[in-house]
């Protein structure tokens, strides 16, 4: 297994660059301006001229390499050098100066570095998306396994029936549905997230718990529906298993067979969905994050979709790319230990 | 440019109110939502409106256009005109003189040298810069002493008061942009950040395509203002939601550009917690006629060019009968409201510019069967559809995606069916409508449709460059990468003497009267641009927040120095 | 003492007691016994008629515009507030253009349905083909997994706008405009979405090959596809199934996100993920226009997971006549 997954992080230099190769060959073929957003007003002149200051007229392989370049030597010295001077960690070290003021990944939109606008935007995407991500994985395992262990039974019947509600209600609905009745009517919870909002005692915290619990809501509804149809129906497959019938045979407990034997091979394709959902963390939740305003990446992707911000856009689609060949090589990996027998090799 | 106000009593608050609450901050901190997130300060660099109206707060522009479009002094005492000396007789040359003891937020001097810096930051060749037009025309900057600065241009200008005029061409601090001039510009982004400047408040805090934390800019020249000490700008979002955070919830102070169905606003500001606000300006919705032949199966070189004209639409009375059958009034009512007025002008303000033209108003289905019947367009198979020569009468319709903008396409599509007229509806997302990539099949300019429908204005007050987009030659075409602004292939040479004209007339009276006959050869002699509804601006304002005039010829951020809290 | 012994009763040959029965009747049998399924494939019926043969009963033009009668609440209203503008011509009243909103919801299910049905259908096979293909053979595991990261990872919304710059008009020229636009709406739904179905086919797959019943089949000489077809597949049903009711929810909410990119069917063509995206603004006041189309699209999903449950338990024979 160890040299199944240092062959295949080896592989994923290359697979990463072809990625990266294509996802920037589309942007390119896609229509679409950065000068789309300009008012009509100013002339077209003026506009060609902006584009040539952007350096949109060089043929795209240069475009291309610059951007490689920019990317992976430039930003990891950017990196190394905050590594030294302010992170805990690696604060003892004396300070690299690595960087020199050379040109990094800088969006068209802003004029500023991208990294630097994505590091910003990480806090309120964690607070938000990935809690939400989490309060959904633990409320959807639970509901999953009792109802496939109670197939039928009314809560199995109220769990399909809510979060198939639940998933085929797209959050351009629930978002603004729970906006009026919660902030609007009821008055209990604020429907913009401040991003400026820093926690650092009791009465902040109560305030951050308020401001996230919408957005929360909205997203959790929809992974916990999503995993907890897929952990139902793999549990049903097991539990029919001739294995379940010797286990209970030999006079093992209900709580054994069902949490132990039979969880732990219902739990492939229920890997597999979540480590295909962790990588959308960091991608965001367009829809969502826009209607609570908590601006985060999902947000900064759209904003710089519309605005044709193409190193930006470039820049997210390959982190998101790394995340998503790092968690299916994850996958993969749990694969093999959720059973010994899957071998790559 | 009429001010309309729900609630007078905030109009009369705005009045008296200044008075009294004269301490700088004492009003605490105020809310400001913008739905589409700002991303620079710096106008020179993003020609956005969101990012000109945000910087509109810190760095200001000589002299600014007032809520009804009148120029009014900002950093100088007086606005330079032919009749107090500074603009000089042959209109080639105009002299600021700065008002004394002006200082920026850093406690440095305001001088000449600010001003004629910021013309060569944005003239420089390798800038990039997003407001070039402002400086059209402009051959050399002087600074005859500290307080007094010179713009001379390469010809007489009939409107002198491109530069340093409006939120578009705010003044740059020398000492903090002196690095970032040409290619530098994009790079510098701490400067593009937190610009140093004038107004009443500086940045403290920028998160780009997020949120802006302001404060009260305690060198401001007016020691008992702002208001307010702090100032949160909040962007993202959308409408509908920002229209609630004010007038439903009160979180905010303030949610800028409002365009919602009237019923969909008027049900929100029913919350009761603050109220709208509108006001007109230039911008009008229109149908844009083609008049070359966008069918697929020409080749690309001569599609939607002049080499091609239009099957039906190059015949004036089919375009007049498919003006006819619109009724401009429903189109308001169903689409704006009280932000929105029938229009048959381009031009539809200032009011010398404006012409009386009212005939459109009217809808006249029978009367547009009449001409289509006169032209020779019959339904000859019973298909409910007009046809010539074997040619039918049937439009495919563009516009860009936007709830109202969709209404429109299907109330028009009714009533052309009505007359015998087929439609087949498309919208297209904005960035690659209004985007000019030559690539796209579906920009505004390459027009590869019979009909098209959006919105312009002009910049300022002056209408003259918004006329002289439709010079014979000036249209997009495959030589010129499909660039240009002579967006239906109009082609007039009369037209074009009426413009070079316009370009050599100074006298005011003189230039209106120009404007209003090329304003209606455009429109109602010819019916190739068919305008719809002179669209305002509508946005909104907490019940507490005291101080706001709506202005659409300059930022609607402009007098925010006075806002301030009604208790 | 020449008597036979007596038979022992054991060895006897049992008579069997009906005729055999085939393996598809059994399964039909199973399945009419799940009331679920027969519930939701009734449902599924209905609302089938409902949008094919609705628009012959139902005659009002979905696109008709009609200014003098709009904004009318739907006739169930009336029960608790008598003031509201009620009308029998349209019994669950129009929108802000006076469009009968009874048609609408027909002729919206018309096109959702027709979206979510292909889009989904077209999802699986791609999905499930290439999940299985890779699990099962390891050569191609590393090629197509990798292809799948890489259409993980590309944007959605460039994606979409190369497909429309190059493909619309031969579409179009095809298909006419708004059959076009439903092959490319179709097409780009299912290439967007079948990544994970592959994914967590493609992990079953991995573990069953292993199991004994694959290499006893193995053993005795059956040739892979047969492998594939008989012994892995029905294992991997649950999960194809689960892929299948959520891949319909979504291909039906995606359709009037694309529509709002130009993407998809023209503006004054109805979908009920259009319809509910219109109301949103105006739920407040007029809540029956989110509600039709969205308890109608829920239903559906619904109707679709309790046929799926149904299915798996009829096609799975341990759960056969329990």
């Amino acid at each position: 297994m160890l040299t199944f997954a240092i062959r295949r992080l080896v592989l994923t230099v290359p697979t990463l660059l072809f990625i990266s190769f294509v996802i920037f060959m589309l942007l390119q073929l896609a229509p679409g301006d950065p000068m789309a957003q300009v008012p009509l007003t100013v002339p077209d002149e003026v506009k060609q001229k902006m584009r040539e200051a952007l350096g949109l007229g060089e043929p795209p392989l240069i475009q291309y390499a610059k951007w490689l370049k920019q990317m992976f030597w430039i930003e990891p010295k950017v990196l190394i050098d905050w590594m030294t001077r302010e992170s805990a960690l690696f604060g003892w070290l004396p300070d690299t100066n690595l960087y020199q003021g050379e040109l990094r990944v800088l969006s068209w939109q802003t004029r500023s570095p991208v990294m630097d606008i994505i590091v910003q935007r990480i806090p309120q995407t964690l607070w938000v998306v990935g809690l939400s991500y989490i309060v959904g994985i633990l409320i959807a395992l639970p509901i999953g396994i009792y109802s496939a262990y109670r197939q039928y039974s009314v809560f199995d019947q109220a769990g399909t029936f809510i979060t198939m509600i639940g998933f085929s209600i797209p959050p351009f609905f629930t978002g603004p549905l729970l906006i009026v009745v919660f902030s609007v009517q009821l008055g209990w919870f604020p429907s913009i997230y401040d991003t400026t909002h820093v926690v650092n005692d009791w009465d902040s915290f109560v305030f951050q718990l308020r401001q996230m619990i919408l957005p929360v809501l909205v997203l959790a509804l929809q992974t916990t529906a999503q995993i907890s149809r897929y952990m139902r129906g793999a549990m049903l497959d097991n539990l029919r298993q001739d294995y379940v019938r010797t286990a209970r045979a030999k006079g093992l407990s209900e709580a054994v067979v069902v949490m132990v034997h039979v969880l732990r091979n219902s739990m492939i394709p229920v890997v597999t969905v979540i480590a295909l959902g962790v990588p959308s963390i960091f991608g965001g939740a367009i829809i969502t994050e826009s209607v609570f305003k908590v601006n985060g990446i999902g947000q900064l992707l759209i904003t710089w979709l519309f605005a044709n911000d193409l190193p930006g856009i470039m820049t997210l689609t390959f982190i998101f790319a790394a995340l998503i060949l790092l968690f299916n090589l994850i996958a993969d990996i749990l694969y093999g230990i959720l059973d010994p027998r899957i071998r790559y090799d | 440019m009429k001010l309309r106000t729900l609630l007078l009593g905030a109009v009369a608050a705005t009045a008296f109110a200044p008075a009294a609450f004269a301490e700088r901050g004492s009003d605490g901190d105020v809310k400001v939502l913008y739905w589409q997130a700002v991303s620079i300060m710096n106008p020179y660099l993003s020609s956005g409106t969101k990012d000109i109206e945000a910087s509109s707060m810190v760095i200001e522009p000589l002299g600014r256009f007032n809520e009804t479009g009148a120029m009014v002094p900002w950093l100088v005492d007086e606005i330079p005109t032919v009749t107090n000396g500074g603009v000089s007789a042959d209109l080639t040359s105009i002299t600021w003189k700065i008002k004394d003891g002006l200082t920026w937020s850093d406690g440095s001097a305001f001088t000449a040298e600010d001003v004629k810096f910021t013309a060569d930051y944005c003239m420089d060749p390798d800038g990039g810069c997003q407001q070039l037009a402002k400086f059209d025309g402009v051959s050399s900057i002087e600074v005859l002493d500290p307080l007094t600065v010179k713009v001379t241009f390469e010809r007489a200008m009939p409107n002198p008061y491109g530069p340093f005029m409006g939120a578009e061409s705010p003044i740059l601090q020398k000492a903090q942009f002196e690095n970032c001039t040409g290619a530098n510009a994009p790079t510098c982004s701490t400067e593009n950040f937190y610009p140093v400047g004038t107004g009443p408040f500086v940045v403290e805090d920028f998160r780009p395509n997020d949120v802006i934390t302001f404060k009260a800019n305690d060198k401001f020249r007016d020691p008992a203002k702002p208001a307010f000490a702090t100032m949160t700008l909040k962007g993202g979002g959308d409408v509908t939601s920002a229209a609630r955070a004010v007038l439903e919830t009160a979180e905010f102070d303030y949610a800028w550009n409002l365009q919602l169905a009237p019923d969909v606003l008027n049900s929100i500001a029913e919350g009761g917690k603050g109220q709208t606000v509108s006001a007109f300006g230039t911008l009008v919705e229109r149908l844009e006629m083609n008049l070359t032949n966008p069918s697929a199966e020409l080749p690309a070189e001569t599609r939607a060019t002049v080499a091609e004209p239009h099957p039906f639409l190059s015949d004036i009375r089919v375009r007049k009968a498919l003006s006819m059958a619109i009724d401009r009034e429903l189109l308001v009512e169903v689409g704006y409201g009280r932000a929105g007025r029938p229009t048959c002008n381009l031009v539809p303000a200032p009011a010398m510019f404006a012409s009386d033209n009212t005939e459109c108003f009217t809808q006249d289905l029978e009367g547009a069967k009449a001409l289509l019947e006169e032209a020779g367009y019959v339904d000859s198979d019973g298909d409910g559809v007009r046809e010539k020569d074997g040619v039918k009468l049937a439009i495919l319709y563009q516009t860009s995606t936007n709830a109202v903008r969709q209404d429109f396409q299907l109330l028009i599509k009714d009533w052309w069916r009505q007359i015998g007229v087929e439609t087949e509806l498309r919208n297209i997302e904005g960035a690659v409508f209004f985007g000019g990539d030559p690539g796209s099949p579906d920009t505004f300019q390459k027009f590869y449709a019979d009909v098209e429908m959006y919105a312009n204005n002009f910049a300022g007050t002056d209408p003259q460059p918004y006329l002289a987009m439709y010079r014979c030659g000036n249209e997009p075409k495959p030589s010129s990468q499909w660039l240009g602004a002579n967006i239906n292939r109009y082609c007039d040479p009369e037209y074009d003497k009426l413009i070079d004209e316009l370009g050599q007339t100074g006298e005011l009276e003189k230039r209106a009267e120009l404007a209003k006959k090329m304003n209606e050869m455009l429109t109602k002699e010819s019916y190739t641009i068919v305008p719809l509804v002179d669209r305002g601006r509508v946005s909104a304002h907490s019940n507490s927040l005291g101080g706001v005039i709506l202005n659409t010829w300059d930022s609607e951020l402009w007098n925010v120095a006075d806002w301030h809290r009604v208790k | 003492m020449t008597d036979a012994p007596p038979p022992i009763q054991a060895l006897q040959d049992k008579v069997p007691s009906a005729p055999p029965r085939s393996q598809w009747l059994d399964v039909w049998s199973q399945f009419r016994k799940h009331s679920g399924a027969m519930v939701g494939a009734g449902f599924l019926v209905f609302i089938t008629l409902f949008v094919l043969v609705g628009p012959y009963i139902w005659t009002l033009d979905a696109q008709a515009l009609n200014m003098r009668a709009r904004d009318i609440r739907p006739i169930y209203t009336a029960l608790w507030d008598s003031g509201a503008k009620v009308d029998w011509a349209h019994p669950l009243g129009s929108d802000n253009l006076g469009r009968d909103g009874l048609s609408q919801l027909i002729a919206g299910g018309r096109s959702s349905l027709a979206v979510g049905w292909a889009a989904m259908v077209l999802t699986l096979v791609i999905g499930t083909t290439v999940g299985v293909l890779s699990g099962f053979v390891r050569k191609l595991d590393g090629p197509l997994m990798r292809l799948t990261d890489l259409f993980l990872s590309l944007p959605i919304l460039p994606l979409l706008l190369v497909a429309v710059t190059f493909f619309r008009q031969p579409l179009r020229a095809a298909f006419g405009p708004e059959g076009g636009m439903f092959v490319l709406i179709v097409t780009v739904v299912a290439l967007t979405s079948w990544m994970p179905t592959a994914r967590i086919v493609r992990g079953d797959i991995l573990a069953l090959k292993e199991r004994e019943f694959v290499l006893a089949a193995r053993s005795i000489g059956t040739r892979p596809l047969h492998i594939i077809l008989r012994h892995l597949l029905p294992n991997v049903l649950s999960p194809i199934m689960v892929s299948a009711t959520l891949g319909l929810a979504t291909a039906i909410i995606t359709e009037s996100a694309l529509s709002f990119l130009g993407v998809g069917f023209p503006s004054d063509f109805p979908t009920w993920g259009k319809m509910l995206a219109d109301a949103v603004p105006r739920m407040e006041d007029f809540p029956e226009r989110v509600l039709l189309p969205g308890v109608a699209i829920s239903l559906t999903v619904l109707a679709v997971n309790y046929l799926g449950d149904g299915l798996r338990d009829a096609l799975d024979p341990r759960t056969r006549g329990r």
